[in-house]
This record gives C-alpha cells, structure tokens and sequence, in this order.
C-alpha cells in the first residue's frame, strides 16, 4: 500500500522549473532515498512531502489526504501529526535541555510526557544525557536527539534531510544504524542526500536532475545490509 | 513546557532583554511618578497659590437699602462651619476705619491678626507682627510719610460712632510691604479698633484663602450663599482663574509627556523585538515546522512580553514613587502623595504597552517560512 502518492507535480517560481512532471510513490514503511546535485530540486521535493510547500499543479497525496490542496493551516496539523523531521542541521534549541528539545515536539503535538521523551532518547542511547544542553553533546549527539525528536509522536513518515551531512564516520554509521533500526520497526523513511553510502541503504534511490526523476536504483546494498545478523 | 520556553528564551536572550525591560522600567517610571504627580498638582500648586492671598472674599449682602447684612463674629464662624478644616488655609475679617495720624488721612484696619498672616503670607513685615492691643502694623507708605519705624510710638485721631472724637496711641510692631494698597494701612487687633471707634463688631469685608480647585471653590461659594444668611461670597477672580490655568497647562504639560515617555518605551520594545525575531527565525521556523500552530507563537511570543511588562512595571512603580517623591521635595518642597490604585495600572499600562509593541514583531513571527529550517546551510 502507498502511503505516498506524488502525480506530475510541478513547482515553478518565476522563471525557475524546480520540479517538472515528477511522479514518485513510497509504499508504507519503505525506505527511499533522493539524491541529485545541487539545484536538482531535492529541497523543493522534501519541502512539498513535508508539507511547508505546494506544487504548482500536480498532486501529493500522504495517507490518503491530498496536501496540495489543503491550507497552510491544516499542512501544519499534518505536519505536526504525521511527519517526523531529521535536520542536517539537527535545529535543537539551544537553550533547551536534550529531554526538552524531545518535549517540544510533543508539546505542539498533544501533551510532554517527560517518561516518554526519556525513552525516545533510551532508543537514539542518549538516556545518560538527556539533562545535557545541546552545546554539551557531540554533533553526533545532537543529531540523535533530533531523531529522538523526529520519533516521539510515532510519525507516519520520517523525512531526514542530509542526515549524515555534519557527521563524521563514526556516527554517522551510528545515525544509518538507527535509521535502519526503525525502518525494520517499520517506519517509513525518506532520506536526502548527497552521499552515495547513505543512500546505498535505503531501499531505492530515486536521482534528481534538472527537476526531474533521471532515474530510479534498487539497492543491493540495502538487501546485503540486511542480511547482516 | 510553555513557561520552561518562555522563561529560557528571555534569560538566554537577556542582553536584548534587558534593553526591552530597561525601556519598560523606564516607561513605568515616568507613567507612575508623572500621574501621581498629575494627580498631587491640583494639591501642590494650591498651596503654592494660597501665597498669593485670598481667593474669596465675603462681604454683606446688599438686599436693598432696607436690609443690608451685616459681618459679625457670628456671620465668620458661621462660615468656617461651611468649611473643610484642611481647605481652610486662613480666613481673616477686616473692618475699615478712616483715621488720621499728625493730622494726616488714612486707613485703620482691624482685624484677627493671625489670620491675616496665613491669608497673606506674602506680607513683608520688618519688625514684628503686633501682639498687645496697643501694638500696630503700618504700612511702608505711612511709615515713609510720618517718619515712623519700629518701635517709635504714635496717635490716631477720628470721629467714633456717636460723633465725638477718639485719640488713641499706639506702638509700630512692624512696617509691611507688599507692593500693594495695603502699604497706606495701618493694621491693628479687630477688638482694639472697635473700642475705639465704639461700634459693635461688624465687618466690612472677610478675606478667605481656601486651598481648592476652582470647581470646589464655586461649590464652596454656593454652599456659603445658600447657608449663610445676610453674607455674599465673591471669588477673586484673578487668583481661581490664573490658578485654574496654570493648573490646566502644568497638567496638560504632564500629560504630554507621559505619553511621548510611552511612544518611546514602545518603540525601544518594538525594535527590540524585532531584532529578537530577526535572530530567531530559525528556532521560529522550526518550531512550525514540528507543528507549532500561528497561535503557539503568538503565545509565546506574548508571554515573554507580558512577562517583560510585569517586570518592567514592578520595577517602574518602585521607582515612580521614588521619581515622584524627588520632584515633590524639589520642585514644590513638599512630600507627594502616593495613590494606591496606580499600582495595578502601571502594571496594566506596562503590560499594554509592551503587548501593543509587539504586535508586528509577532506578525513578522508569524509569517515565518517553516521551510527556512530545510535549506541547510
């Protein structure tokens, strides 16, 4: 079953074609990845699915709810209640305790349950420093905690933009690790990035250029992986 | 969670905000100390004012040439019943006597000695005020024109009430100056010149100076028409009017400036603000993009700023009492009077005022693009 319909959306601003005629379905608790060069419109395509965007003409339908039509206020609920983000960035409050960047998400989401949020970070193993300020934590702390925070309203769709972009090798094998942990939980996932070894991973690559699919890849690597005891 | 967000946002940005609760603690400041003062004006300057002499006067009746009323000691405490204690400032009754001193003609007044001295505190007296009977205050003009000083002894001559002719002596306690007619008098105990003139007590004229607003004045001057038989108050209207203008203008003046201080704090808050936002649009743009809806922002955004505002006006009523207390002492040298109300309103006016500042900061807030989060850097 799809969670994701994308059929012939277009985003043009001004003179600029981002997205031209692309069609793109993710299957419930697949793990696809969108790679391209820059300015190849991998922004605009996670900007759209992550509703904080519409296409021009064209229509997404996630979960059964086609977001092109709906009003920014209601993209927001979506948002809110169905999708998970994973900055490259990570976008932790800095002034906010680890626990309490998790509780945020919940906050605007229902109600912070500071038990909860403490297993949202037993499951990224960042419980030991839940108390710890994001300039207390490594890069690669700080990204956990983002996935933690992605994680704790049990989104239908993770999307995680350049996961891995400020990581070094360590963690982001840790960063790939959880992501492929909750993807056999059977979360869907949408990866973007620029690195071939993180979209290796995923299930299927769908290329970019120039505002179109250039092409799609069935990961071997993903099967291999895991294959892996 | 929401108070955990607000509390950290100010005291992680708390060089900003610092700048924005400085300006409302300022604000708050000159709204409380300047309203009180506002307020304290009508008081301060009426007293300021009683030094320039009587600002009502009560003279009798004139019902006709059958049934004129008469001034009598009676007639004076009659009056004073009419009158609040603490707006009374003095209430003097003159009688006049023509008399002559080395045979040459002029005025006798007497009068309650110590309450002409409260309702012209602008006298100027070299010497004493009389005490004994015998003792008199003459006029600068006399004193100039019969070559007589404090101290000197001298007699006045006249005709009494049953046409024979007085003599009396009298001592010069003092010589008054005031720039005015009262320099040709000669002042001297009521009773002392009703003795001499044999005429029972009946005044001419009773000079009050009441510390009241020009509106209470004419209420006072009705209420003594309506309750006080044979007697017509009259108001000297160039002291109620200049009074009552001065009063206007320094109250306008006060005004003013409270409510240009207000335009300032709000622009201060206003730019400060904004430059908070400015700063914060990612943490903004994340937050929309986890699913913070306009009115989380909104209430965030507020909160700091009614949190900013409480803060600001506890600090500015501290020290709006102190602000109004040094102007009281230095300008009008007298203590002001604290109104307990202006408390929950400078509070309520900070909190307005920096509500009111923020509202395009938190419009800006708003209108943040969630996606601004997703372009990396």
């Amino acid at each position: 079953m799809d969670l994701l319909e994308i059929k012939g959306i277009s985003k043009i601003y001004g003179e600029v074609k981002a997205l031209l005629d692309v069609d793109l379905n993710v299957k419930q608790g697949e793990w696809l990845a969108v790679m391209g060069p820059s300015g190849s419109g991998k922004t605009t395509l996670m900007n759209i699915i992550g509703c904080m965007d519409k296409p021009t003409s064209g229509s997404v339908i996630l979960d059964g709810t086609d977001i092109a039509g709906e009003s920014a206020r209601s993209l927001t609920a979506i948002r809110r209640d169905k999708i998970g983000l994973i900055f490259q960035q990570f976008h932790l409050i800095n002034y906010l305790t680890a626990l309490e960047n998790v509780m945020v998400a919940q906050y605007y989401h229902s109600m912070p349950d500071e038990k909860e949020a403490l297993d949202a970070l037993g499951r990224v193993g960042l419980a030991g420093r839940a108390k710890h300020l994001p300039s207390q934590l490594s890069g690669g702390e700080q990204q956990r905690v983002c996935i933690a925070r992605a994680l704790i309203n049990y989104p239908t769709l993770i999307l995680a933009d350049e996961p891995t972009g400020n990581l070094d090798e360590a963690n982001e094998q840790i960063v790939i690790d959880i992501l492929g942990k909750l993807h056999e939980e059977g979360s869907t996932i949408v990866v973007v990035t620029h690195d071939a070894e993180v979209a290796e991973v995923a299930e299927r690559t769908v290329v970019l250029e120039h505002g179109r699919i250039a092409r799609i890849i069935q990961n071997e690597g993903h099967a291999d992986r895991k294959e892996k005891p | 969670m929401y108070f955990k967000m607000v509390s950290g946002s100010i005291i992680r940005r708390r060089s900003r905000m610092v700048v924005a609760f400085l300006a409302v603690a300022i604000g708050a400041t000159i709204l409380s100390g300047l309203i009180t003062i506002y307020y304290d004006i009508p008081r301060q300057m009426g007293q300021e004012f009683r030094s320039y002499g009587a600002n009502m006067i009560l003279v009798p009746e004139a019902d006709g040439a059958e049934a004129d009323g008469v001034l009598t000691d009676d007639t004076v405490r009659q009056v004073r019943g009419c009158l609040d204690a603490e707006e009374l400032v003095g209430m003097a009754p003159y009688k006049y006597e023509i008399i002559k001193i080395n045979e040459q003609p002029f005025m006798a007044a007497g009068t309650d000695l110590a309450e002409a001295k409260k309702t012209s505190p602008y006298w100027y007296v070299t010497g004493n005020w009389p005490v004994r009977p015998d003792e008199a205050l003459i006029g600068k003009e006399i004193s100039n024109a019969i070559r007589i000083v404090p101290g000197d002894r001298f007699e006045i001559s006249g005709t009494d009430a049953n046409g024979g002719i007085f003599t009396a002596a009298f001592q010069v306690s003092g010589v008054v100056e005031t720039g005015g007619s009262e320099e040709a008098f000669v002042f001297m105990a009521g009773q002392a010149l009703f003795d001499i003139i044999k005429e029972p007590v009946s005044y001419d004229v009773v000079e009050c100076s009441v510390s009241a607003s020009s509106a209470r004045l004419g209420e006072i001057r009705d209420m003594i028409e309506a309750n006080t038989a044979g007697v017509s108050p009259r108001l000297v209207q160039k002291i109620t009017q200049s009074e009552g203008t001065v009063l206007t203008k320094l109250q306008a003046l006060v005004y003013l400036v409270t409510l240009v201080v207000l335009v300032l704090t709000m622009i201060c808050v206003a730019t400060t603000m904004m430059a908070v936002v400015t700063e914060r649009r990612k943490e903004i743009g994340l937050r929309k993009a986890l699913g913070a809806s306009n009115g989380s922002i909104i209430a965030e955004f507020f909160g700091e700023a009614i949190f900013i505002g409480i803060l600001g006006g506890i600090l500015g009523v501290v020290l709006g009492y102190f602000f109004a207390q040094f102007v009281g002492s230095n300008v009008f040298g007298r203590d002001i009077s604290m109104r307990p109300l202006l408390i929950p309103a400078t509070l309520l006016v900070s909190v307005l005022i920096t509500a009111l500042a923020c509202i395009i900061p938190v419009r800006r807030a708003t209108d943040v693009d969630p996606a601004v989060v997703l372009k990396g850097e």
